[in-house]
């Protein structure tokens, strides 16, 4: 079964919180989804995990009992231990009791939290909070894991850390599928859906979006193109549509500099309704 | 005018920070990174003058932080530090007080925003009014804590616009951050580790000769089991094998062991893997 959603449209009143938005997640994968506050992450990854029903499009997922989901907030009950609320969602998901304290065992061993075993959820630092969250998700082994800016205030390491996890979790065949800010998690992610306002900006695997991103960037003190340049470091980035007659090197770009622009060219020149670049 | 010589804090028995040596000069804007539990949050506060020193010295303006220097400062918290339940122009009005000024004027959106109360303006115009009330009195020296952090390329891009605006009229910026695209802005960083500064420089001087191993093949999840079963700490990056800490020789060995195919290969480390090898590394206090 392919998961995902098809021409997704959520309106929340007056607000279209997604407009026409498709996306798969490939098992053995971790695809992830990036954007800023308000681009419609939430909204997607609720829609795709059955908690927001769309007003038209499309979504194809295993039951709720074969989906592993953890909200961007409160995931965890902050007044239960790590294992209350281990056995809490085992038992939710009707795991037995013996099955419960194994699967719990092999998770928090994973996840370096078996030495806090008794420690309360609200006493975690961040970063272990997220490896919590994680396994609380993973309990009841599913087909489908959706995770909600798991790594928003957690730490270089523990993200690292959090990374191999998912890692792990998508190299044993479970589709992995993560909303995040931050565009160095898009680019180490399988495939990477960039949304803005609702809509896909940008999608693919990580490399081939940057490669197929139109003409050059440059880096310049002064730019000649202002609603085509933006602020980098001490000086400014540039893009230019066919290198300009006295080029030096053009700048190599990463995601975000794709992102930006995709974004400056989409407010310069509005692109055709269902046209892409 | 910012500047930390041999600054030292023990809580109890604990080291937080260990003889921290650097300054940010005008029209600097300097990252300062670290995980969790490295010092950058304690070796600020005694910057910002919240806490005394247990030795080493603290300056702000070329004197220990005093009342008068504070005033010279602006601070834009990872939280923001607004007040939820006020509007946006009483927070404005609150933080200039708090400086004993007058509240700058409201422009664009945030005007329009004027007399909403906070909780219904969304996060991007908070971020906006929080860099308007550390703005407002011209300070002399910028703290960011995480500034960017949840916002969108370009979004991130014109805030930056803004803090690079301050720099260049003059104004001392210290970053701190977890993220390599918000080090990037910087003109230069300083990598805390265990309470003590380890690297400083550029990007490339951070990870100085720090290398993982890279296994790319079609059998990478076989790699990623095998290189994870033998306990090594191994990551995907997409679809190619990352192993921190280890040499070719280790890995090439754990594959063969498990009959994978791929060849280990050496690349350069992030800046985060740097980060990881140091809490790897035995502890030498």
């Amino acid at each position: 079964m392919t998961v995902g959603v098809e021409d997704v449209t959520v309106r929340y009143g007056e607000v279209t919180a997604l407009d026409c938005v498709s996306l798969v997640a490939e098992s053995g994968q971790v695809s992830a989804i990036v954007g800023g506050d308000g681009a419609g992450k939430s909204t997607l990854l609720k829609t795709l995990v059955g908690r927001v029903t769309p007003d038209s499009g499309r979504v194809v997922a295993p039951g709720a009992d074969r989906i592993g989901y953890q909200p961007a907030r409160g995931g965890s009950w902050p007044d239960l231990t790590v294992a209350e609320n281990m056995a809490f969602v085992a038992g939710m998901y009707g795991l037995s009791e013996a099955g419960a304290a194994r699967r719990t065992d092999a998770l928090l061993e994973r996840a370096g939290l078996a030495q806090a075993r008794d420690r309360l959820s609200s006493q975690l630092s961040g970063g272990m909070r997220t490896k919590l969250e994680f396994c609380l998700a993973m309990v009841h082994e599913p087909e489908l894991l959706v995770l909600d800016e798991p790594s928003t205030g957690v730490d270089p390491v523990s993200r690292v850390e959090l990374w191999r996890l998912l890692s792990e979790t998508a190299a044993s065949g479970t589709a992995v599928l993560m909303a995040t800010t931050y565009m160095e998690e898009g680019e180490r992610s399988s495939y990477v859906t960039v949304l803005e306002k609702g809509r896909i900006l940008l999608e693919g695997p990580p490399a081939e979006v940057v490669a197929a991103s139109p003409g050059v960037v440059f880096t310049t003190e002064k730019p000649t193109r202002p609603e085509f340049s933006w602020r980098h470091a001490d000086g400014f980035r540039e893009w230019w549509p066919v290198p300009p007659p006295d080029a030096n090197h053009p700048v190599d770009v990463d995601l975000e500099d794709v992102t930006i622009v995709a974004v400056l060219r989409g407010e310069a020149e509005p692109a055709p309704q269902g046209g892409s670049q | 005018m910012l500047e930390a010589s041999a600054l030292t804090k023990d809580f109890g028995e604990t080291r937080a920070v260990a003889d921290v040596s650097f300054d940010v000069h005008p029209g600097e804007v300097v990252g300062l990174l670290g995980a969790n539990g490295a010092g950058k949050t304690t070796a600020i506060r005694m910057l910002l003058g919240l806490l005394a020193p247990t030795s080493g010295s603290a300056h702000l303006l070329g004197a220990p932080p005093s009342l008068r220097s504070r005033r010279e400062l602006g601070y834009v918290p990872q939280g923001l530090g607004l007040y939820q339940e006020l509007t946006v122009a009483e927070n404005l009005a609150f933080a200039a007080q708090a400086y004993g000024g007058q509240p700058a004027e409201l422009t664009g959106a945030l005007a329009d925003a004027a007399d909403r109360q906070l909780n219904g303006v969304p996060l991007g115009m908070q971020r906006q009014l929080a860099f308007l009330c550390a703005l407002q009195h011209s300070p002399k020296v910028l703290v960011l804590d995480e500034p960017t952090s949840g916002v969108d390329p370009l979004a991130r891009a014109r805030l930056w616009d803004t803090v690079r605006e301050q720099a260049d009229n003059g104004v001392a910026v210290l970053v701190t951050t977890h993220y390599m695209q918000e080090a990037r802005q910087c003109d230069r960083l300083l990598l805390m580790s265990r309470g003590a500064v380890v690297g400083r420089g550029s990007e490339a001087d951070i990870v100085g000769d720090t290398r993982v191993v890279l296994v790319e093949t079609v059998a990478w999840q076989r790699a990623f089991a095998a290189l994870d079963e033998a306990g090594l700490p191994v990551t995907l990056a997409g679809t190619a094998v990352r192993v921190v800490g280890v040499t070719p020789e280790r890995v090439a060995q754990v594959l063969g062991e498990a009959g994978v195919d791929g060849r280990p290969l050496q690349a350069t480390a992030t800046i985060d893997e740097r980060m990881v090898l140091l809490a790897m590394a035995p502890s030498t206090t």
